[in-house]
């Protein structure tokens, strides 16, 4: 804890933080650009300039920079002395000297943190007269708009696209007052998490441009808490519509899920609410028939024997009213069979293994880890962002002897050197985090396996060993080994991404195999390797961060529901169990082969289906009831994280649609 | 930004070794960009897009890294130049003492603005930052050659010499 004065207001914050953010973390309005919470601070913008004094008897006091400033016991300055107000105000005034001050017509307009900045600081009349210089802007993609004119030289998008987010064809150009922030030529962006540079760049530079495409002031769209609904991290969004069209999406800060970033996919990913092939009117046998008459016609089916299947992309909500209605006895989860499989091996490690799941923001502060048969940035894109973080852990670290505060960032950038914590990587084909992992390898989903048992048994001998690997692959397991044993952070990321069982077994083979080895965390001696520990043993031990990555945004809560799979579904039917079935937004043809679906669809009499996009299964339904998406519903998602996260629908459901839950639940 | 067809010209197999040989000091070739660059201009005078994709290749960064570096520099070339490059002081000493006097007589004498070429494509005028020669400004520099306390008869004298030389 500090006591510090602030404009003669004594406070007790915390001690070792920067001023700025203290100062923003109070409540207090002081004006900047280049810092950023995720970015820490460089000093560049000049914006945040308060008067600190020496002691007591200084009455001068000196001009520092807020966010260069740490924060010790006893610190004084004052945000508002003269000389700071008018420094502040000179800053933004030289900022703006070449702004082309187009707000009428710029998309950041209304939601612009340089226009707050500007009107915080009075600085209302323009003095400049000279001409402005201009730039030529470039095409980046689909996705981000580019108008380098409205540029304030932050530093910002660089700092973010290429030290956070690892991308390199992203720079700044030229020096004085020409930098130019861009590509080396006109072309798409290439880091998937480009999107975010739309909410880093604090001006107009960077906007997005599917939002362009349907634009509104910001003032005029209404927005509504949600959760992403295109994988199983569970980013939170804030949706944003007008008049019955979803507008754009942007990221809503969870500290320990997304914070402030979101993927592109989980950004730009929206235009299928809007789309062209939404179901919008109930229909019975390809006719349009009244919401009446549709559930009539479901309440008809139903009062037989029907299976129900359910889907990992649907909320528990929908699912549960889905089983409310069929009984749970014939409740289907509807995973693949492969899916089904390996989920029911994750959620049994999880419940009965000495293991614990890591949250994003703690996949962070991992400071060694081993990723095993996944694509993390095709799997859980953010969660690949945030290992992208954890191997800067070494260099925090280093900073820290060096006593350099971890947000002193271009500081503890050059006192590191590019070091890293170790971050290993074992996957079929090469993945995004390559670039940075300490070594990688390459192989089929059963040399991964073997790897992984290999590394839990140079961890503890009681593991089974692979006899047979390969010299090399022996040594990169005890290199392996070695890493995770010697961290304090320790973490291992899995998932389904291989379909492979071994692979998960594998996985949690290393998570005991380093549970046991910390002699606090020691299991009894005689306990054994490798079937799942007893609930007693697993108490005695302090447990590891693992970490599955699941296919879809609800699959993990689905398979708390239920951890049947269409092919038990095909099964049933088969065996004449029953003759009706209602689909919940659940597209079969993924789940099983085309032959399979065809078969069992032409042993289905009646076929009802909840979707909200038409899809091969939807175009069969004898009763097609339409759904809302994401965004047109509310419901609760379980994330890989198994958090289970409320989203809200920000406008009601297209057409006729209505929430999925309540087609059954009528 | 000029030869705009798409591959890369590679370098010429001497610029190639010479700049491998440079990056070989260093733990990172990245640490040899400047190098890399003025030896490509040592041999070209200037660093096209393409040749500036390629040194990237060669020293293993992006070619938005490399441009970075490259377009910081006031000595390094993005566009073609004149045998000799001739480039004026415009900051602030040498501005409160005539640069911009210095900068009018040049164009005037030689036919060109900020950025262009002689015809005969022997002068490039651009602009620096302080040269250092703050005590005798203006200042300008042409090649490696430092010329201060400018007036209209030296730079006259200056530009004949430079001329006839080299
Ligand atoms: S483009 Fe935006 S983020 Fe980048 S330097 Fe300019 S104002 Fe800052
Ligand atoms: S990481 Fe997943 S949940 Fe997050 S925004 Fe991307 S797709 Fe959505
Ligand atoms: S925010 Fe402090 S200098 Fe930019
Ligand atoms: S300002 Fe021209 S040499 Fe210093």
């Amino acid at each position: 804890m500090a006591k510090i004065t602030l404009d003669g207001q004594v406070y007790d914050v915390d001690a070792g933080e920067n001023l700025l953010k203290t100062c923003l973390s109070l409540g207090l309005d002081l004006p900047y650009f280049c810092w950023h919470p995720a970015l820490g601070s460089v000093g560049a913008c000049r914006q945040c300039a308060v008067v600190q004094y020496k002691d007591a008897s200084d009455s001068k006091g000196r001009l520092v920079m807020a966010c260069m400033t740490p924060v010790t016991d006893g610190l004084r300055a004052e945000l508002e002395a003269p000389e700071a107000r008018e420094f502040r105000a000179s800053v933004i005034e030289f900022l703006m000297t070449s702004h082309p001050h187009d707000c009428p017509v710029c998309e950041e307009g209304g939601e612009c943190h340089l226009q707050d900045m500007t009107v915080m600081t009075g600085h209302t009349v323009r003095h400049y007269r000279g001409r402005k210089r201009t730039h030529r802007n470039q095409y980046l993609g689909p996705f981000l708009n580019h108008e380098m004119n409205r540029c304030i030289a932050c530093y910002r998008c660089v700092r973010y696209y290429r030290d956070y987010a690892g991308g390199q064809d992203l720079d700044v150009f030229a020096i004085r007052n020409d930098v130019y922030f861009g590509r080396f030529e006109d072309g798409v962006l290439e880091n998937e998490f480009s999107g975010n540079l739309a909410e880093v760049c604090p001006t107009g530079v960077f906007t997005d441009k599917t939002f362009s495409a349907h634009y509104v002031r910001k003032w005029d769209l209404r927005y509504a808490p949600s959760v992403c609904a295109h994988c199983a991290v569970g980013c939170n969004t804030s949706p944003g519509e007008r008049l019955g069209v979803l507008r754009r999406i942007i990221n809503r800060y969870h500290g320990e899920v997304n914070g402030y970033f979101l993927c592109d996919r989980g950004r730009f990913g929206y235009g299928f609410v809007n789309g062209e092939e939404r179901i919008r009117q109930p229909s019975l046998r390809g006719e349009p028939v009244s919401i009446e008459a549709a559930v009539a016609h479901l309440a008809g089916l139903a009062s037989g024997r029907t299976i129900g299947i359910g889907s990992p992309r649907a909320s528990l909500e929908a699912n549960f009213a889905l089983r409310a209605l069929v009984g749970a006895e014939n409740f289907y989860a509807g995973l693949s069979r492969a899916e089904a499989e390996l989920v029911a091996a994750i959620l049994d490690v999880l419940r009965r293994w000495p293991i614990r799941l890591p949250t994003v923001r703690e996949v962070e502060r991992a400071d060694a880890v081993l990723v095993l048969g996944e694509d993390a940035t095709s799997t859980a894109p953010r969660l690949a962002l945030a290992l992208r973080q954890a191997v800067r852990n070494q260099a925090l670290e280093l900073a820290q002897e060096l006593k350099i505060p971890g947000w002193l960032d271009a500081a503890v950038r050059e006192a590191a050197q590019g070091a890293k914590s170790p971050l290993f990587l074992a996957s079929p084909a090469a993945t995004r985090l390559d670039e940075v992992a300490e070594a990688v390898y390459r192989g089929a989903p059963e040399d991964i396996a073997r790897l992984g048992f290999a590394v839990a048994h140079c961890l503890s001998p009681e593991a089974p060993g692979v006899p047979d690997l390969a010299g090399e692959d022996a040594r990169l397991a005890e290199t392996i080994a070695a890493a995770l044993a010697s961290a304090r952070r320790p973490l291992i990321v899995s998932g389904t991404g291989c379909q492979s069982l071994e692979i998960i077994q594998a996985a949690a083979n290393v998570a005991l195999a380093l549970a046991k080895r910390n002699p606090e965390r020691s299991a009894p001696a005689d306990a054994p390797d490798q079937s799942p520990p007893s609930a007693g043993l697993t108490e005695t031990m302090k447990p590891v961060d693992l970490c599955y990555l699941v296919p879809e945004c609800n699959t993990l809560g689905l398979a708390l529901m239920d951890g049947r799979s269409v092919g038990d579904v095909f099964a049933a039917v088969q065996e004449g169990a029953a003759d009706t079935v209602v689909v919940l937004e659940n597209d079969l043809y993924r789940r099983a082969d085309a032959v399979a679906v065809d078969h069992f669809l032409g042993q289905v009499k009646h076929l009802a289906v909840i979707e909200h996009t038409f899809n091969a299964t939807a175009e069969q339904a004898e009763l097609l009831l339409p759904s809302g998406t994401f965004a047109e519903t509310e419901g609760t998602l379980v994330s890989l994280e198994g958090r289970a996260q409320r989203f809200y629908s920000v406008m009601p459901p297209a057409g006729e649609a209505r929430d999925n839950w309540r087609w059954p639940a009528a | 930004m000029d030869d705009k067809n798409n591959k890369p010209i590679p370098l010429t197999e001497s610029e190639a070794a010479e700049i491998r040989a440079a990056a070989s000091h260093y733990p990172d070739p990245s640490a040899a960009s400047i190098e890399a660059l003025k030896i490509v201009q040592k041999h070209r005078r200037w660093v096209s897009d393409n040749n500036l994709q390629a040194v990237a290749e060669l020293l293993g960064l992006s070619a938005a890294e490399l441009d970075g570096i490259a377009t910081f520099y006031n000595l390094i070339y993005r566009k073609p130049v004149g045998e000799k490059v001739i480039h004026y002081c415009d900051s602030v000493s040498c501005w409160m003492l005539g640069a911009e006097r210095i900068r009018e007589h040049i164009s005037k004498r030689l036919g060109i603005g900020l950025g262009e070429t002689t015809a005969d494509g022997r002068f490039t005028l651009l602009p620096i930052v302080c040269l250092g020669a703050c005590d005798r400004a203006p200042a300008m520099m042409i090649g490696d050659e430092l010329y201060g306390d400018l007036d209209e008869a030296s730079v006259d004298a200056i530009l004949t010499r430079e001329d006839r030389h080299g």
